[in-house]
């Protein structure tokens, strides 16, 4: 087993290769081709207050070097995951990020108040990519005050619990977005969220998918995770970054982490390859004795922008 | 489920619009079962990312063909393009075997399979199974053309009674397979139905089959992503029974059709939840042409609700 210790925040990890939410249901789907306790961490699927139905089918296109997807958050409830998942997860070893998602400012603190009794989590990601009802279904990561309000409380609500929140890449200022979570709280960001998108059949003229819009992932997007990480971590150097968005290999993920991020999370590569998340950890192992590199530290935020 | 690198034994085609690989993959092919599918790898190509899932056409198990699989397909897409030009000793990236597969009488039954299309594919490693196991099965093989009937020659051979439709006349009889499905349950004295196949056509053939309250399984094409169960995309609207103080629409619940599925019973699928909106012709090459559990006596009640066991 690889191991690249990493501090990100107050949360240790063996390495810096986390799984991203979505990608990677709970942990069970996936282990018999993975030991969940190799990876640095599982970003869980976004859990909410009751369990979610999601949206009609079809949920998914593929698109040039990535797909959109619209699935609207299926999942089965906080309480099944603290009941079912949450043990498995910890009697399997692994470090757990817990997502957590809502459509009021009360359902993320209520999926909140539940997690912070519960035993092995060791931070939360706020998936805050989610439509908010007190404002005309707009996304809460779009603006400034419901970010901060979300974040705000779901921070007092899990009180010792490292959070997360988990930023969209599809607003005008993710600096001021990034100000505001900070500000009401957050211990890091998780940057970035998929990248709204849209695809339509010519044939039939209508969009591809049923919920007319959804969110695009995969290797399409890296040069924007890549940018979003390196704009939040000059404007916020000590604050510590997950970076996410089409890393598909090592090469992937140095990306993002010379790009300022302290670790990164495997998405939509683990829907190909159910192992890419261990070959990524690896590979990393790999370049740093390439190049010499003893501590990961060294690489985060490393790129070179002069000379 | 294990990752496996398979080698492509030999390519040939069916008739002039299906492609078949057989694929030496002695791990994949111990184990799979009849409606179980493959999620391939279709090259390196970074434009199109996803595996393509396909249903097993026939398991070799034995002799000098031992631990290959066969798969058949149309081509719909770059993905199945990029496969039906491999040849000899080519490599393929298969993740397998996923999925439920059909689940076979527990005493000596009649069965009746149902195909149209490149849907039957999964129909001829069913059959193999269920004469193996001292069943008797009779085939209706439907499709538009006869260019579109998969090996109906090789359907004649292992059906005791085989029935062909086409939709334009072309072979055997003018129609859909639906036409001709009550009466071929009554002259078969069928006991319980499987079918695979366009959505359409399997919700017809899950009423007929309930009307006759005949268990009926159904193995669905849905666009997918990972096919193991983890990105929620491949979902089928199922009906459960109502618990206690629940409405019926929340006994409605989306099932993974590449985990509690592809092979659901038919008679509690709620077809046009899903077949309203279908998927749009360039993308169908990630469904996978195959894949329920019927309660009665002759299979187990099904739990499509539990997740994946391990």
């Amino acid at each position: 087993m690889t191991k690249i210790p990493v501090l990100l925040g107050a949360v240790e990890l063996t390495n810096p290769v986390l799984v991203a939410s979505g990608t990677f249901g709970a942990g069970r789907e996936p282990a018999p081709l993975v030991d969940v306790a190799k990876l640095g961490g599982i970003i869980v699927k976004s859990m909410t207050v009751v369990p979610w139905k999601g949206k009609p089918t079809p949920r998914m296109a593929e698109t040039p070097s990535g797909m959109l997807n619209a699935i609207g958050i299926q999942n089965k409830g906080v309480d099944h995951f603290v009941t079912e998942d949450l043990p498995w997860l910890v009697k399997h070893k692994a470090t757990v990020f817990a997502s957590i998602a809502g459509n009021t400012v009360d359902e993320f603190v209520r999926v909140a108040d539940k997690l912070r009794t519960a035993r092995g989590i060791a931070a939360v990601e706020v998936n805050i990519s989610c439509p908010n009802l007190e404002d005309r279904n707009n996304m809460f990561s779009h603006s400034v005050e419901a970010t901060a309000a979300v974040v705000g409380q779901v921070k007092a609500a899990l009180k010792r619990i490292p959070v997360f929140p988990k930023l969209s890449p599809n607003v005008t200022s993710l600096t001021a977005i990034a100000d505001a979570a900070l500000g009401a709280g957050a211990d890091g960001l998780s940057l970035i969220n998929t990248v709204f998108g849209m695809a339509i059949d010519v044939e039939t003229r209508r969009p591809k998918l049923a919920g007319t819009t959804g969110g695009l992932s995969g290797p399409a997007i890296r040069p924007i995770a890549v940018r979003a990480v390196h704009e939040i971590h000059r404007a916020f150097p000590h604050v510590p970054l997950i970076g996410q968005g089409g890393v598909a290999n090592a090469t992937d993920a140095l990306e993002l982490i010379l790009a300022g991020a302290t670790a990164v999370a495997v998405g939509t590569a683990n829907f190909v390859n159910p192992r890419a998340s261990l070959d990524v950890i690896d590979g990393i192992a790999a370049y740093m004795e390439r190049h010499g590199v003893s501590d990961i530290s060294e690489l985060v935020g490393a790129v070179k922008l002069e000379g | 489920m294990i990752l496996a690198t398979g080698e492509v034994l030999s390519h040939k085609k069916y008739g002039e619009h299906f492609h078949s690989l057989t694929i030496v993959a002695p791990e994949i092919g111990a184990t799979i079962k009849p409606g179980q599918f493959v999620n391939v790898r279709c090259g390196d190509n970074r434009a199109t990312i996803l595996r393509r899932p396909f249903s097993v056409y026939r398991v070799h198990k034995r002799g000098g063909w031992a631990s290959t699989i066969e798969i058949v397909f149309d081509i719909r897409g770059p993905g199945s393009k990029y496969l039906s030009e491999l040849r000899g000793h080519a490599t393929v990236d298969l993740l397998g075997p996923l999925g439920r597969g059909f689940q076979l009488p527990k005493r000596r039954a009649h069965c009746l399979l149902v195909g149209g299309g490149i849907g039957a594919t999964p129909l001829f490693f069913l059959a193999d199974e269920l004469r193996n196991e001292g069943h008797r099965v009779d085939v209706i093989l439907g499709a538009r053309d006869v260019g579109l009937l998969l090996n109906p020659i090789e359907v004649r051979r292992l059906a005791s009674v085989s029935v062909t439709t086409t939709e334009d006349g072309s072979a055997g009889e003018r129609g859909r397979v639906t036409d001709v499905l009550a009466e071929t349950i009554e002259r078969c004295s069928t006991e319980v139905v499987y079918t695979c196949g366009p959505h359409p056509m399997l919700a017809a053939v899950a009423r007929i089959a309930t009307e006759h309250k005949i268990p009926v399984q159904v193995a669905v094409e849905e666009l997918m992503a990972c096919g193991y169960g983890v990105c929620m995309t491949c979902v089928m609207p199922l009906r459960r029974k109502a618990k206690k103080d629940e409405s019926p629409e929340d006994a409605i619940v989306y099932a993974r059709s590449c985990t509690e599925g592809p092979v659901f019973n038919g008679a509690n699928v709620i077809w046009n939840g899903s077949d309203e909106v279908v998927a749009s012709p360039d993308q169908s090459e990630l469904t996978p042409a195959s894949v329920p559990a019927a309660r009665s006596a002759l299979v187990d009640p099904d739990d499509e609700f539990a997740p994946p066991g391990n």
